[in-house]
C-alpha cells in the first residue's frame, strides 16, 4: 500500500466509534455557543445533535446537550477540551453515568388522503404523537421520546407521505435527586 | 487627597483604565502599533511614564516580541494594536503563543459599539477570528465590565496552562467614563479553576514505578520552563536523586543543563540517537510538562512500546491525547515534581540502573551529531558551535527562526539555564526570532541577545530592524545563510524526488547593506578561519547587527527520524548516504 510522502504520520487509528451524550453547563455569555461549536469544527469532532438553552436564569447558566461520536480516546479529548474552556462549569458524560433520561421533540408533517390519513393517525396513536395542525390533506404531529423512537416514527411516516421533519435535538438529565 | 475624593480618583475613561490596569499588574513594557481605534489609549500612554511602549513596524512583530519578553522573564507579554488589520496581523503570534503556552495579554481596539457589524472602516470580527487561537477572549461592550475583564485577562493568561488572551475594546468604551477597581478575586470566572496540586495517590503510584525501574528515562518539556525557575531547580534535584537519564523537547531546553551528566540531548525528529533510543527501549517514562507531540513520538503505534508512562501536566486535555499513559498526574510541574521528589526520597530506594547507562553509553558512542568538517566552507553546525564558544561567559539569550538553523541551534548550542531559549516550537513560525529577540532585549537591556536565523525566515520580519535601532536594542541576528529554505529543501530532497520547488532564493538581499540602511551594523563571513574573530567583533558591537554567515549550502540536518518510522529507526548522519536515505524514505511507510 503506497501512501504519499508526507511530513506527518498519515495512518489513522481505526478504533471503533462510540456515541456519547454530553451535558455541558456553561456561563450564559455572548459567544459561548460559538466557542463550543468552534471547538468541534476546529478539532474535527462530530456533532450528531446539539441543543442549548438558558436553564437557570438567576445564575446565568445555560445547558448545552451534545450528542457526539468518536473513538474512546477522542470522546475523552472532547470532554477535556470542553472542560478547559473558561466559561464551562462542568461536563458530564451522560452515557457513562448511565442513568440519564434522554428526550427529543419532533414535529412531523405528513401529506396524504383516504387510507393514508387513517394509517397516519393510527400510527400516531401508537407512538403517542399529538396532532398540532391539520388540513384536508395534511397533519403535523408532535412527538417526544428517545431519538430511536422518533427515528422509527419518521421512518414509518415516510411511505405514507412524509413532507418534512423538524427536530429539537436531544435534551438529557440524570435520574434521581442529585443534580450535576 | 481626602477620603471624599478617593472615589473620584477611580473615575476615569476606559482608555485610562487600561493603562491603570497595566500598572496594577506590574507591566513595565508593552509592544504595539497605533491606529484609529486605539488612539485614546495611545493618548493616555503619552501622558504617563510607568509603562514604556515599544513601537514595532508590523503588529506580528509586536506579538513575537511580547512572546520573547514573556518567555525570558516569566511575566506576561503585553501587546496593544488597533482594530481590523492590526488585530488580524496579531493572529500568527496569538496562535504561536497558544501552541507554546506563552502568556500574552493583547488589547485590540475595535470600532465603536454602534458600528460593530456594519463593515465599518478597519472593522473585523476580532473575537471571532481570534477565538480558536487564544486561551480566551472578550469583547467589552460596556465600560462597567472593563476593569473586571482586564484583571481576569491577566489571571487567565498567566494561571494554569499559560496562554494568550485578547481584550477587544470598542473606541466608545475607551472614551466612556466609569469606575475603576484594582484587581480582586471576584474578577475571575467561577468556572475557571486550574488545578496545580498533584493527587497524592497518583504520586505514590509514580514513585512505585520509578523505584522499580530498570531502564527509566525522564522526558521533560516546556511546561517545566513555564512553571518557573524553581521548577527547573526541582527537576535537577529529581534527576540527581533518582540518577535517571533525562532528555527534553525543543521547548524544554535549559531546564536541565546541557553540561549535566545525565543529559541525553534533545529528543524527537532531529533529536540525538541516545535520547530517542532511550525513549524507545525504556521501561519507565516520566514525562514532565510535555505533550507527546507528533515531532516527538514518530509513529504513535511504535512509540516506546515496552514502557509504563507517567505524565505530569497541568492541562488534563494533554493526557491520553496522542499516547496512552499509565499514571497521569494533573498539576503544576514544579509542585508535582517537589511532591514526587519528597515521596521518592522517603521511599529511600534508588534503583540500580548501571546496565541501562552502559547501553546508553553505546548509543552515545554512535555520535549522532557528527558532521563532516570543511576547511573552505563554514559548516552550519560548526558556526553554531563557534557561536556557543564565543558567548561563554556572557549573559546570553538565544532566539531562533524556524528551519534547519533552529534544529542545529537546538543540537549544538548548550543551554545551561531555563528562559534562555526562545523558539517557535508548536506553530513553527518563520519570522519569530528577530522580533522575539527585541522583546528579550527590552527585558534584559545589558544581556547578549542573539537571534540564530535562517536567510529565508529572517526576511519575514526584517522590518523590525528599524524598531531595534529606534529603541537602542543591540540584538545580534546571526544568519546561517545557505540561500535556501533549508528545511523545505531537505524534505524535497528526501521525499519529493529532489524536485526543489521554490525553495531556492534567487534574489538575496545584501544583508550588510541592508543592516546599514536600517542604521545597524552589517557583517559577512565566508571562510571558516574568519569566523571566530568576526563573532567576537559582533558581540562587542553595542548596536543591532545583521551577521551574514555564509554556510555550506546543501548541508542537511541529521540525525532524523524518517517519516512514519519509530524512534529506533533513526537515520544517522554517517549512514545518510543517498542509498540509505532513499531506502529510509521509500516504500509503504514513507511518511511523517
Amino acid at each position: 500500500m503506497n501512501q504519499p510522502a508526507s511530513a506527518y504520520f498519515m495512518e489513522e487509528r481505526r478504533d471503533p466509534n462510540e456515541t456519547h451524550t454530553l451535558s455541558v453547563l456553561v456561563a450564559n455569555e455572548p459567544g459561548v455557543l460559538a466557542r463550543v461549536i468552534g471547538l468541534f469544527s476546529g478539532r474535527g469532532y462530530n456533532i450528531e445533535s446539539l441543543t442549548v438553552s438558558e436553564t437557570e436564569n438567576q445564575k446565568h447558566v445555560s445547558r448545552i446537550t451534545i450528542v457526539t461520536t468518536g473513538t474512546p480516546m477522542v470522546i475523552t479529548q472532547i470532554k477535556h477540551q470542553l472542560d478547559r474552556m473558561i466559561p464551562v462549569y462542568q461536563v458530564v458524560d451522560m452515557t457513562l453515568t448511565g442513568k440519564s433520561i434522554e428526550r427529543e421533540l419532533a414535529m412531523v408533517k405528513v401529506k396524504g388522503s383516504g387510507d393514508q390519513r387513517i394509517e397516519a393517525m393510527r400510527l400516531a396513536e401508537v407512538f403517542r404523537a399529538r396532532v398540532v395542525d391539520a388540513t384536508n390533506e395534511s397533519f403535523v404531529f408532535e412527538i417526544t421520546g428517545a431519538t430511536s423512537k422518533i427515528d422509527q416514527f419518521v421512518n414509518l411516516m415516510r411511505p405514507i407521505g412524509l413532507v418534512e421533519v423538524s427536530r429539537t435535538g436531544v435534551a438529557a438529565i440524570s435520574r434521581g435527586p442529585e443534580g450535576m | 487627597m481626602s477620603d471624599s475624593n478617593s472615589h473620584d480618583a477611580n473615575q476615569m475613561t476606559g482608555a485610562a483604565m487600561i493603562v491603570r490596569a497595566l500598572v496594577d499588574h506590574g507591566v513595565q513594557h508593552i509592544f504595539g502599533y497605533p491606529g484609529g481605534a486605539v488612539l485614546p489609549i495611545y493618548d493616555e500612554i503619552f501622558q504617563q511614564d510607568d509603562v514604556e511602549h515599544i513601537l514595532v513596524r508590523h503588529e506580528q512583530g509586536a506579538g513575537h516580541a511580547a512572546e520573547g519578553y514573556a518567555r525570558s522573564t516569566g511575566k506576561p507579554g503585553v501587546v496593544l494594536v488597533t482594530s481590523g488589520p492590526g488585530a488580524t496581523n496579531m493572529v500568527t503570534p496569538l496562535a504561536d503563543a497558544l501552541m507554546d503556552s506563552i502568556p500574552l495579554v493583547c488589547i485590540t481596539g475595535q470600532v465603536p459599539t454602534h458600528l460593530i457589524g456594519n463593515d465599518a472602516f478597519q472593522e473585523c470580527d476580532t473575537v471571532g477570528i481570534t477565538r480558536p487561537c487564544t486561551k480566551h477572549n472578550w469583547l467589552v461592550r460596556d465600560i462597567k465590565d472593563l476593569p473586571k475583564v482586564l484583571h481576569e485577562a491577566f489571571y487567565v493568561a498567566t494561571s494554569g496552562r499559560p496562554g494568550p488572551v485578547v481584550v477587544d475594546v470598542p473606541k466608545d468604551v475607551q472614551f466612556a467614563t466609569g469606575t475603576y477597581h484594582p484587581p480582586r478575586k471576584s474578577d475571575v470566572h467561577v468556572s475557571y479553576k486550574p488545578r496545580t496540586k498533584g493527587d497524592p495517590g497518583q504520586i505514590r503510584k509514580a514513585v512505585a514505578l520509578m523505584a522499580g525501574a530498570k531502564r527509566p528515562v525522564i522526558y521533560s518539556g516546556g511546561g517545566v520552563v513555564n512553571a518557573g525557575i524553581e521548577a527547573s531547580r526541582t527537576l535537577r534535584a529529581l534527576v540527581e536523586a533518582t540518577g535517571f537519564p533525562i532528555t527534553s523537547t525543543l521547548m524544554g531546553l535549559g531546564a536541565y543543563p546541557a553540561s549535566g551528566k545525565n543529559w541525553l540531548g534533545m529528543l524527537g525528529m532531529h533529536g540525538t540517537y541516545e535520547a530517542n533510543m532511550a525513549m524507545h527501549d525504556c521501561d519507565v517514562m516520566l514525562c514532565i510538562g510535555a505533550r507527546f507531540d507528533d515531532r516527538i513520538t514518530g509513529r504513535t503505534d511504535a512509540f516506546s512500546p515496552g514502557s509504563k508512562k507517567i505524565h505530569i501536566d497541568i492541562d488534563p486535555s494533554s493526557i491520553n491525547k496522542n499516547i496512552r499513559v499509565d499514571v497521569p498526574i494533573i498539576g503544576d510541574a514544579g509542585s508535582v515534581m517537589a511532591d514526587l521528589l519528597q515521596a521518592f526520597k522517603a521511599e529511600g530506594k534508588k534503583p540500580k540502573i548501571d546496565p541501562w547507562w552502559f547501553e546508553i553509553g553505546r548509543w552515545r558512542a554512535r555520535n549522532s551529531l557528527a558532521y563532516k568538517r570543511n576547511d573552505d566552507l563554514i559548516m552550519p553546525q560548526y558556526a553554531i558551535q563557534r557561536l556557543f564558544e564565543a558567548t561563554r561567559g556572557h549573559d546570553t539569550y538565544i532566539t531562533t527562526e524556524v528551519g534547519q538553523h533552529q534544529m542545529w541551534a537546538a543540537q549544538f548550542f548548550g543551554f545551561e539555564e531555563p528562559h534562555r531559549w526562545m523558539t517557535s516550537g508548536g506553530l513553527g513560525t518563520m519570522g519569530y526570532g528577530l522580533p522575539a529577540a527585541l522583546g528579550v532585549q527590552v527585558a534584559h537591556r545589558d544581556s547578549l541577545v542573539i537571534d540564530i536565523a535562517g536567510d529565508a525566515s529572517v526576511q519575514m520580519t526584517m522590518q523590525e530592524m528599524s524598531c531595534a535601532v529606534q529603541h537602542d536594542l543591540p540584538i545580534k541576528i546571526f544568519i546561517l545563510n545557505n540561500q535556501y529554505m533549508g528545511m523545505v529543501r531537505q524534505w524535497q530532497q528526501l521525499l519529493h524526488g529532489n524536485r526543489l520547488s521554490h525553495s531556492y532564493t534567487e534574489a538575496m538581499p545584501d544583508f550588510v547593506k541592508l543592516a546599514e540602511a536600517y542604521g545597524g551594523v552589517g557583517m559577512q563571513v565566508i571562510k571558516p578561519g574568519d569566523l571566530d574573530g568576526a563573532l567576537h567583533e559582533m558581540i562587542k558591537v553595542k548596536k543591532p547587527v545583521l551577521f551574514d554567515c555564509r554556510v555550506a549550502a546543501l548541508e542537511n540536518c541529521f540525525p532524523m527520524i524518517p517519516s512514519g518510522k519509530a524512534h529506533n529507526e533513526m537515520l544517522l548522519p554517517a549512514e545518510a548516504n543517498d542509498d540509505a536515505t532513499a531506502k529510509a524514505f521509500s516504500g509503504g511507510k514513507a511518511l511523517v
